[in-house]
């Protein structure tokens, strides 16, 4: 029987050189749409990448990111014992893909040279109902985990109240700060919450959510499409080069807050948006 | 607007070839290429090392902002991803390695801005947008490691690497007259916010 590590390495090695295939529609959609010029061209370049890297099963980005995974457990299942392969399976997958070696100590700044260390690779853990192991996995390179940002709201500048027409303007303001310098088009992830820990958690994991899934909530899915489009006519374009093409997709995750605390944090994901899923 | 012929470069550049480039210009760069990151940027700003002192030229030289991922083969070192990383780390080094080293070429992502761009004016530079992720595409413009400085001491992806480079594609974003299609896309795009966010 396969051992769990070499499934861990095998779905790492898949991320990180391919584009799951809703983005790879996305932008084919971004691609046609795009008039002749340097935006035009960054969104054929993106294609053929993903073609190149792909067929010769060589990673998309030589920042091979930080790996982040959210695994979902049955009942009777450890979470140490999975940890354990998860964390070899990085191993392997460094050595084998190959990844570029990105765990650093900070306090000797000395390079792990295999993506593990302290809090790293990032795993996350919660128990199910199902009978099936789920581990997601995310390849968050370091240019699109740079540019999140984080706003606590009321925000006097940006007239953001504590609604969602005060997160409209927080997603709005975050995309034209960062521009082009996180490889657009952008998948732009969004967590409102009442503390700052849950609502960075909740905007990273919505990244995770498939391009054509809108949010339950009739309420917050509306938000998504018309900030969607709202970010698309800044005309920032692919790789900030000007153009009708800055974000592919808007998800917003939300929870319950405190009554006195309102946070949004926007998590961005460049073009690849490298994720997979592994059922195990 | 009809797509433009790309222009091809050589490296190195003369101080006419840079100031000839037009913002908007997609062009294929040939010849050496020497990656320059984090750690080599504060180095040759804080170190200043003597020509005699380092393997390469960079009088002339096209800098690449990038960390590349390499494995070895065949006994070798072998290119796996080599697409650009964000400029903007370089910022506060740049103005002095372009007028102290006289760099002519700048290839990364996402731009430059102010003190760079008149460093690029005066000194007769020009910066050049590669496509950020498109790692595979790019390794494959990459002919040959023609050498390496400061493999022991930055690692692999800070060392400054010279590549040799065939028909690299990249876009034209800041030129020698001051224009940068960077400021263009803010400034439309902050016109675009105001009206988004007005009341």
């Amino acid at each position: 029987m396969l051992k769990l590590q070499d499934g861990i390495k095998e779905i790492i090695r898949k991320t990180a050189t391919s584009i799951p295939r809703d983005v790879e529609e996305a932008l084919m959609r971004a691609f046609k749409a795009e008039p002749d010029g340097p935006a035009r061209e960054a969104l054929a370049n993106m294609l053929e990448n993903a073609a190149i890297a792909k067929n010769a099963s060589k990673p998309l980005c030589q920042d091979s990111g930080t790996p982040v995974f959210y695994a979902r457990v049955p009942k009777g299942l450890n979470f140490a014992v999975i940890e354990k392969s998860i964390i070899e399976g990085v191993r392997l997958a460094t050595r084998s893909v190959p990844l570029r070696p990105n765990a650093v100590d900070v306090l000797t700044e000395k390079n792990s040279g295999d993506n593990t260390g302290v809090g790293f690779p990032e795993i996350y853990f919660e128990q199910c109902e199902e009978d099936t192991l789920v581990i997601d996995l995310s390849l968050k390179g370091a240019g699109s985990e740079n540019a999140g940002m984080f706003y606590k709201l009321p925000d006097e500048r940006l007239k953001a109240e504590r609604d969602l027409e005060g997160v409209r303007r927080c997603v709005l303001d975050a995309v034209y700060s960062v521009q082009g310098r996180a490889c657009p088009p952008y998948t732009v992830g969004v967590g409102i919450a009442g503390t700052r820990v849950a609502a960075a958690a909740l905007s990273r994991k919505a990244l995770m959510r498939k391009l054509p899934e809108g949010a339950e909530d009739p309420r917050i899915k509306e938000l998504e499409e018309k900030l969607l489009a709202q970010i698309n006519e800044l005309r920032i374009g692919a790789m900030g080069l000007g153009g009708g093409c800055t974000a592919l997709g808007v998800k917003i995750n939300h929870a319950h807050r405190h009554t006195g605390s309102y946070f949004v944090d926007i998590s961005i994901a460049c073009w690849a948006n490298r994720r997979s899923r592994l059922v195990w | 607007m009809a797509e433009k012929k790309p222009i091809t470069i050589e490296t190195p550049l003369t101080e006419a070839a840079a100031r000839a480039l037009r913002v908007g210009d997609p062009v294929l760069i040939n010849g050496i290429v020497l990656t320059a990151r984090d750690k080599v940027h504060k180095y040759l700003v804080n170190k200043r090392p003597l020509p005699q002192d380092m393997p390469f030229e960079l009088a002339g030289a096209a800098l690449y902002h990038a960390g590349p991922l390499m494995k070895e083969a065949n006994g070798g070192l072998e290119v796996v991803a080599a697409g650009p990383t964000t400029s903007q780390r370089m910022q506060m080094y740049e103005p002095f390695v372009i007028r102290h080293y006289g760099i002519r070429g700048i290839i990364g992502k996402g731009g430059m801005t102010g003190d760079v761009i008149r460093a690029m004016q005066e000194a007769g530079c020009v910066y050049f947008h590669a496509i950020g992720g498109a790692g595979a595409l790019l390794a494959g413009k990459i002919k040959n490691i023609e050498g390496v400085w400061m493999l022991e001491e930055f690692g692999r992806a800070e060392a400054m690497w010279a590549f040799r480079v065939e028909d690299f594609p990249a876009v034209v974003t800041i030129d020698t007259t001051g224009a940068s299609l960077h400021a263009q896309v803010e400034k439309l795009s902050k016109e675009r916010l105001e009206g988004l966010l007005s009341p």
